[in-house]
């Protein structure tokens, strides 16, 4: 077991290429982030900026081909996950890392009952006999906030409304007791009451169970409420990264930055919103230099012409940009 | 603004009140919308019918932005549906400068929807693929072709493009070549192709990027200003609405619950709904203060095949009483430019924390 | 999500990563966009799709002049080259493919048997093509009710036996060339009706179509502009498929001699006629089989190629060049 402060998920310059023909789509060209057990560490980006790659490398998830881990590690609890074997991984994953997924709907299998499905897990490893299984998953639909978890237990997915789902999906993920939870988009097909109690359901599960988790998200404001840590995602990069207060409240990268101002916000009266100009980068022909420089209003000679490097402006805040320092000094 | 505070009868205008002679262009009147359940004709069992719009009253004046916000399944973009007549109403009038379009033959509708235009969702499935910008721009001089002279489609549609902000060279391209931002501009473009007096925006950015989402709401804002059209805004984002809307109508299960000036039902909410859909949206706020305000509604929204009774928001209500479920409540005045379907609407300083019931 | 034996919703959580490779994969594809080549240099540059078509032109040749051409070698009975295998040289270019048991040219039999066969096959597979299309729009566009009356009565003409229904008719109404292509239509015109009812109830829920409503386009204007284009294509591939069923079912029926009579010939008779010889003759049923298949190849390769070259999202593919991905046909 390693120390309590060491990360218990470390992805180090991760890279992930598409290929199919001649053609290379660089998925991920080097994503770099951690958690520590018991945080929570957030993914933000937009479509196409590698997150959702990213998470699913980490489970191993990557159809190869066309997907191909071209670079970088990711270290889980001690362990080189892509050097395991895939069937020692296999066992190691279904024990240790739970997923849930944005289209709970399209993971879960329509013609099995959901307390069968919930209980998978523990027949699958052997730990408990049917009988004893089917109990165990109707108490993890009643932890999850199902009403009647014995009736509802027979119930099959299309019966259950999207909230409800997800709920279902949750209780199969968390089912092992797993130390890390990876949670693809978990809320963004649900509406916002319905949002709200499942993010508060992952964070409570979270706080009882002293899992980590990965949220990748799209959505400022969910970052901004549960998240401990965060970790941008631009063309594929982590472009920066460090503690949600500090990125959200003073960020050093230009994307960060303008993404911020650029949403709208329920809570203040904006007059004009300032959109950043331009599209999301198309991964099989990034811009040479920074990827944002397109799109980006301080774009200099030098972002044109070469990869920025990594600047840390505070302790543990990095930010990938020739201007980070001034645009974390608000200049 | 605040001159009149009448309690609207049945039938009289629900909306705001506006100082005289300037009267709304557009009016829908107890607008229902229900939907056959099991509608398979073979079978042709009446199992029931899901109550999708349940009586919706709202007006639209010129060169103003009403939105419309709810939860998916409250009935809002059903409610675009029918006042575009894409889906027939159940009941109900919707008087376009005194006309009522629910009642309106194919040709005067087909007159009306000149003057009403619609942008949708999802900017990858409302434009056929197999057609060329240009085309897709032109489509409604195709349909009403007395509108412009052929002759004129070419210069119009450069000028339209330019106005989206979009290059003339593009009429050539075809939608695939194009983001999904990009896209929704091209299909605003072809809305006001017609010089609409209203458009509908059903949803027009949730489909977006973040960081592309800006762009369009403020290229709506322009042209809505620019050509002085009303604008019925349908959003679940209650941020977009916000920014987009002069005022807001917040929809449960099919009615109305409250309406108002933006920034009135924004700072100070009176249906507990409203409340807590506000509260329920993530901010980006690293106070204290956000955290401490918040509600957490428990359950998830009826099935409006089978919805409460009297007040729809019951179920779920913590300020709840035996007469909610006796009474649906009415739209009221509840302020200036407000109205609120509520027996017990939230008063400013209720301890609303307390009395939420934590889920946990 | 855990279990990794959980065999469904692995395949669940594989499915969803594959489906965003394939999205990047197709982001990709947006960004290779040329300007557009006119489709004779397109067709120029697939050398299979080219082909085909010289073929196909060369078949409408042989259609439209061959009987003309080549009636009375056709015709000419040689007792004296009487059987003669392919390849023989001897009695002049016309024997090339052999002879029959009367000692007549294949080659000038399979030329002049084009026409009744083309001008059969082809033209039942356009009329059922074109009743099964209207008719589809129909079920799928306008009403519930006429949509499912359509629907039954394709349904009769689906589950009867089609040769026994094309024997009953043509035993009852004489077997002329116009009644064989009357029952060879009626008998395809399912497939068509059911694949155009089911791309039209999709079509029909699409942004575009509500978009066209709105501005106020007719039924007419939304079937025309924005349905048959998308429909027409898939129709032609299956016309191409339907091509090869309509010979063989027409030799078949000119084989139990309600169909093509005799000295009339086509591909089909030809075939039926020839399998009497396998064994001694092999190349009498061979040539026009082969000929059947060829023509029936080279119809579905070109309407592939022409589906690729009216779809603008797919076009790149032809125009992308040599050296890059191939059409993964």
């Amino acid at each position: 077991m390693p120390d309590a402060g060491a990360p218990l998920l470390e992805v180090n310059d991760l890279r992930v290429e598409f290929r199919s023909g001649r053609e290379i789509v660089r998925a991920v060209n080097g994503a770099t982030f951690s958690v520590r057990r018991g945080e929570t560490a957030a993914v933000l980006g937009e479509s196409g900026s590698g997150k959702s790659v990213t998470a699913a490398a980490i489970m191993r998830l990557l159809a190869s081909p066309p997907a191909h881990i071209t670079g970088g590690s990711i270290r889980f609890n001690g362990i080189d996950v892509l050097g395991t074997p895939m069937s020692e991984w296999r066992q190691r994953c279904g024990r240790e890392l739970g997923m849930v997924f944005q289209d709970a709907l399209a993971s879960l299998n329509p013609v099995f009952s959901v307390g069968w499905q919930v209980a998978e897990p523990f027949r699958a490893h052997g730990i408990l006999d049917t009988r004893a299984a089917l109990e165990r998953a109707e108490a993890l639909l009643g932890r999850v906030g199902i009403p009647e978890p014995h009736a509802r237990a027979r119930d099959y997915p299309h019966q259950f409304s999207g909230g409800m789902r997800q709920r279902v999906m949750i209780a199969m993920a968390i089912a092992l007791d797993p130390s890390l939870l990876i949670a693809d988009e978990p809320t963004t097909a649900l509406d916002v009451t319905v949002q709200a109690q499942i993010m508060d359901l992952l964070l409570d599960l979270q706080r009882e169970r002293h899992m980590a988790m990965v949220l990748i998200t799209h959505d400022l404001g969910v970052v901004a409420e549960v998240a401990d840590h965060v970790a941008v995602m631009y063309g594929g990069r982590v472009v920066e990264s460090g503690r949600v207060r500090d990125v959200l409240s003073r960020p050093a990268h230009p994307y960060t930055l303008a993404l911020l101002e650029s949403v709208p916000r329920a809570d203040l009266d904006q007059q004009q919103l300032n959109p950043i100009v331009g599209s999301p980068p198309d991964m099989a022909t990034l811009p040479v230099g920074c990827s944002f420089h397109p799109r980006c209003r301080r774009a200099s000679e030098q972002c044109r012409a070469s990869s920025p490097p990594g600047v840390e402006v505070a302790p543990g805040h990095h930010a990938e940009c020739f201007h980070a320092q001034a645009v974390f000094d608000g200049r | 603004m605040a001159a009149e505070l009448s309690i609207p009868g049945p039938g009289s205008a629900p909306a705001s009140k506006r100082p005289p002679g300037d009267a709304p262009i557009f009016e829908v009147r107890g607008l229902v919308k229900h939907f056959p359940i099991g509608g398979s004709l073979r079978l042709r069992r009446s199992t029931g019918v899901i109550q999708a719009v349940d009586g919706v009253d709202f007006a639209l004046h010129k060169g103003e932005t009403l939105g419309l916000v709810g939860e998916s399944g409250c009935g809002k973009s059903t409610v675009a549906r029918t006042v575009m007549r894409l889906e027939e109403p159940s009941a109900g009038e919707a008087l376009f400068h005194g006309k009522d379009i629910f009642r309106a033959d194919a040709a005067e509708l087909k007159l009306v929807r000149r003057r009403i235009q619609m942008i949708f969702q999802d900017p990858y499935a409302s434009l056929n693929p197999r057609m060329r910008v240009g085309q897709i721009i032109a489509e409604p001089w195709v349909i009403h072709a007395d509108m412009l002279p052929r002759s004129q489609w070419a210069t119009r549609i450069g000028e339209l493009l330019e106005s989206v902000g979009l290059l003339p060279d593009h009429a050539q391209r075809y939608p695939h070549e194009f983001s999904g931002g990009q896209r929704q501009r091209i299909g605003i473009a072809r809305a006001l192709a017609l010089n609409p007096e209203i458009l509908v925006c059903d949803e027009p950015v949730s489909a977006l990027d973040v960081s592309v989402q800006a762009q369009v709401v403020n290229l709506l804002e322009k042209i809505q200003s620019k050509f002085h059209i009303a604008c019925l805004f349908i959003a679940h984002d209650l941020s977009v609405v916000r920014h987009m809307s002069h005022r807001i109508a917040v929809m449960y299960l099919g009615r109305i619950v409250e309406i108002g000036k933006v920034e009135h039902v924004y700072k100070t909410p009176r249906h507990p709904y409203t409340k807590a859909l506000l509260s329920a949206q993530p901010r980006i706020d690293f106070t204290s203060k956000a955290v401490a305000d918040r509600i957490r509604l428990q359950g998830e929204v009826p099935s409006p095949a089978n919805p409460p009774s009297g007040c729809r928001f019951r179920t779920r209500c913590w300020k709840a009483q035996a007469l909610c479920a006796e009474q649906s409540p009415p739209l009221r005045a509840a302020g200036p430019e407000r109205q609120v379907a509520c027996h017990f609407p939230v008063e400013a300083g209720d301890a609303v924390a307390q009395l939420a019931g934590s889920p946990r | 999500m855990s279990a990794p034996a959980n065999n469904a919703t692995s395949a669940a959580t594989i499915a969803a990563a594959i489906a965003d490779t394939r999205a990047i994969a197709a982001q990709a594809e947006m960004v290779t966009v040329r300007k557009g080549l006119p489709w004779w240099r397109l067709l120029a540059r697939d050398p299979l799709a080219l082909c085909a078509a010289v073929w196909l032109v060369l078949m409408l040749l042989c259609m439209l002049a061959g009987p003309e051409w080549l009636g009375k070698a056709a015709t000419d009975i040689n007792l004296r080259a009487r059987n003669l295998p392919p390849g023989s040289t001897e009695k002049g270019w016309i024997m090339f493919l052999g002879s029959d048991a009367l000692g007549r040219s294949m080659l000038a039999r399979l030329v002049v048997a084009s026409r009744n066969t083309l001008t059969v096959a082809f033209t039942a597979v356009v009329v059922a093509m074109l009743l099964g299309g209207v008719l589809g729009l129909i079920a799928g566009y306008i009403g519930r009710g006429v949509g499912n009356l359509i629907m039954r009565l394709s349904d009769v003409v689906q589950s009867f036996p089609s040769l026994l229904l094309a024997v009953v008719v043509l035993y009852m109404l004489e077997p002329r060339v116009a009644n064989l292509i009357i029952v060879l239509a009626v008998t395809r015109i399912p497939s068509y009706l059911r694949v155009t009812r089911a791309q039209v109830l999709e079509i029909r829920e699409r942004g575009f179509v509500d978009a066209a409503r709105a501005m106020g386009g007719s039924s007419t204007h939304i079937l025309w502009r924005h349905v048959v284009p998308i429909v027409a294509p898939t129709l032609l591939t299956i016309l191409t498929v339907d091509f090869a069923i309509v010979m063989l079912a027409e030799s078949g029926l000119s084989f139990l001699g309600i169909g093509i009579q005799p000295p009339e010939i086509t591909w089909g008779l030809m075939v039926a006629q020839g399998r009497n010889y396998l064994t001694q003759a092999w190349w009498l049923a061979f040539f026009p089989g082969l000929a059947i298949m060829i023509t029936t190849l080279s119809a579905n390769l070109l309407s592939n190629w022409l589906r690729l070259v009216t779809d603008p999202v797919q076009r790149w593919r032809l125009e992308a060049p040599k050296t890059a991905v191939k059409t993964n046909a």
